[in-house]
């Protein structure tokens, strides 16, 4: 831990070079501020931070198991509570532990409403454990076990809208947001936190391991993903959508695609036209939905 | 103050004069009138605690490991399928070394279901590194929850504690109970005073992983704070003793044992039967004695073995089997005899809820002085 440093989530932890999350874990702190108790999953993150003796956190952390974060952050909630302490509590977990095995959890909390704001950072696969699948992974991409292959093209689903999902718990805010654009980022954090209630938000964290692109590139590949539609921020407050960023010219997602390890069977031997396409009108349905679009010319 | 009491409400009652300030519980068969007590309890105001009412077992524990990391005294209860969905988690809580107290109503694991009393369920938690007392009757289930809570806070243990008594055979029946007032368990169990906890004021990394370099010493830790726990155990009974009169410091506990050749081995409710057909045994004539185990996390071989020494076959009573192997307590009892050449029986006896009387352990007694054991007692002929 550097002790001259101001960082709540500091260097000398093990992630790549390059990491998303390790990124977004920065920028979460820099929003929840330390009056905040974080929970993390067992994951990438909790590998990262945590070997022990060390630790990057300098505010109180804990890891239980890689399910029950939204269990123990509803403990440590109900505590606070009974002890009159005002600390944020907010969960950061990854998206196999939010999408798939914390489910239960996830939505017992939230329909417990307790006032907690759980954070998924998601690179769309279960990374620490080698890139599996996960109910984040997008539509096509190739992960260990969604292979790519002579009669494959990668993960036969598209994401799973956790979002509406949790909209439909009643929380009071609930958004998506991208390391790529930081101040975003932080910006919902601080609000989620002074949010009374059950708030999640969800964080886009490419993984240049996982994904396979450079580590420099980390934060092109993120603004990418939201310039082709593949990926909308915005903010749910009470049900309602509030705000979506909107994309000058909308980019094709071939240029997302393209730049990544995990969609290359869509380009090699030859252009896969036909699921090239279908991962189009996923942007384009999500461009619709969200109302995205402003077209300019150029 | 002695009253009429249902076991699962005497139990509500010792956990309410306990002060947990965060109960996180999840209804089962045959626990539910133990939290349906206490979420009453809450709902009156008679009871100052947060009641989280998760969605499952598994919440239900992982709640308590966040109350109790960020500094609260917590409780919680289950039984059977609840506490095989908490597998996980119990091993968690006590590598976290949170001294969180449940109580087990025990019943038998599936399948086939059954929602009757044996003690498989947390028996298979043996490893878990959570205390494991049983009780015979209700005024000891309830006095063992004072006594739990002493053990896991104190500092030289920080384990967790099940309190485990058999499911309807005590949970759904009555009986006189000397319940403490308020005032008298408050000078038996001051405040909660954490170890450690969650603040924003003095952060910690709580629940880190740990490499082949560190892990090893962890889990020696506590298995340490097992073996600490016995002395503890002894000063927080002793305790009790004084204050109440009420004597539990034994981990196991002798019944006209002394000049027995045939000793009988049980835990939980089955004592008392047990005790009751001794008493005729004995009026016939027969020299026939028990050991009830009272504490079966950590496990007291040292008392066992000094108990036993002198009888000439040992007849264990197990409400569980290790499939493939013999019932967990006669392993336990073995073990403790090691070397000492007496033979250890092994009765599996009122599995799921089956009934066993005074004439099936006088049979049991009759089979042990044969020489005929390691077996299922009271099977349906048409198995055999």
């Amino acid at each position: 831990m550097a002790e001259n440093s101001s960082e709540l989530f500091d260097a000398g932890h093990r992630a790549c070079g390059g990491c998303g999350p390790a990124l977004a874990a920065r920028l979460i702190m820099k929003g929840s501020g330390e009056n905040t108790i974080v929970v993390a999953s067992t994951g990438c993150m909790e590998v990262f931070s945590t070997p022990y003796p060390e630790t990057a956190w300098k505010v109180p952390w804990i890891h239980s198991l890689f399910e029950n974060a939204a269990a123990v952050a509803s403990g440590i909630e109900a505590s606070l509570k009974r002890q009159g302490r005002d600390e944020h509590v907010i969960c950061i977990c990854g998206d196999g532990a939010t999408f798939d095995i914390g489910m239960l959890c996830i939505s017992g909390a939230f329909e417990r409403g307790h006032n907690i704001t759980y954070i998924c950072y998601d690179n769309e696969a279960y990374m620490n454990t080698g890139i599996q699948r996960s109910g984040a992974t997008p539509y096509d991409a190739d992960t260990t076990t969604s292979p790519a292959g002579k009669c494959s093209t990668g993960n036969a689903r598209p994401k799973k809208d956790l979002p509406a999902i949790l909209v439909a718990h009643g929380s009071p805010y609930v958004a998506t947001a991208s390391i790529a654009y930081p101040n975003d980022l932080v910006k919902k954090v601080e609000r989620a936190v002074n949010t009374e209630g059950p708030c999640y938000i969800q964080v886009h964290t490419p993984c240049c391991t996982g994904w396979g692109f450079d580590g420099a590139d980390t934060m092109a590949i993120g603004r990418l993903a939201v310039e082709t539609g593949l990926w909308v921020n915005y903010e749910i407050v009470d049900g309602e959508l509030e705000k979506a960023k909107k994309i000058v010219n909308r980019k094709p997602v071939e240029e997302y695609l393209k730049a990544q390890k995990r969609f290359r069977h869509l380009f090699r031997p030859g252009r896969n036209e036909e699921e090239i396409a279908k991962i189009q009108a996923i942007a384009d349905r999500n461009a619709k939905k969200f109302g995205i679009d402003i077209a300019l010319k150029k | 103050m002695m009253k009429i009491v249902e076991g699962s409400h005497a139990v509500a009652e010792a956990v309410k004069l306990c002060r947990p300030q965060v109960i996180s519980a999840y209804p089962i068969t045959p626990q539910t009138h133990i939290v349906e007590a206490l979420a009453s309890m809450v709902a009156d105001c008679e009871l100052d605690a947060e009641y989280i009412c998760v969605e499952s077992e598994f919440s239900a524990l992982s709640g308590c490991i966040g109350a109790s990391a960020a500094g609260s005294r917590t409780y919680s209860a289950t039984t059977s399928q609840g506490l095989a969905l908490m597998f996980e988690v119990c091993f968690n809580a006590a590598g976290m070394r949170l001294p969180i107290v449940m109580t087990i109503a025990n019943r038998a694991m599936g399948a086939p279901l059954s929602i009757w009393n044996d003690q498989q369920d947390s028996i298979s938690l043996r490893d878990a590194g959570w205390l494991q007392y049983y009780a015979e009757d209700i005024q000891e289930v309830s006095d063992l929850h004072f006594i739990a809570y002493r053990v896991a806070e104190d500092h030289r243990v920080l384990l967790p504690a099940f309190v485990c008594f058999d499911g309807f055979i005590l949970t759904h029946t009555y009986e006189p109970v000397d319940m403490p007032t308020q005032q008298e368990v408050d000078a038996y169990l001051p405040a909660f005073k954490p170890y450690q906890r969650l603040d924003a004021k003095e952060p910690i990394s709580m629940g880190m992983y740990a490499t082949p370099d560190y892990y090893m010493e962890f889990r020696y830790e506590v298995d340490r704070a097992m073996q600490r726990a016995r002395d503890a155990y002894v000063d927080a009974a002793r305790a009790f003793a004084d204050q109440f009169g009420r004597d539990y410091t034994g981990a196991v506990e002798g019944y006209r044992l002394e000049d027995a050749d045939t000793a009988l081995v049980a835990m939980g409710s089955i004592c008392g039967t047990v005790k009751d057909a001794i008493d005729e045994m004995r009026a016939d004539g027969k020299r026939v004695g028990l050991l009830k185990i009272r504490s079966f996390r950590p496990f007291p071989s040292e008392e066992v073995a000094a108990a036993l020494k002198g009888a000439s076959t040992v007849a264990v009573l197990d409400k569980n089997i290790s499939l493939g192997q013999k019932g967990a307590v006669a392993l336990e009892v073995k073990d403790a005899l090691y070397g000492s050449g007496i033979p250890v029986l092994d009765y599996i006896v009122a599995l799921g809820g089956r009934d066993i009387r005074k004439r099936d352990i006088a049979k049991i007694v009759d089979l042990a002085e044969k020489g005929t054991g390691d077996m299922f007692y009271g099977l349906r002929t048409e198995v055999l």
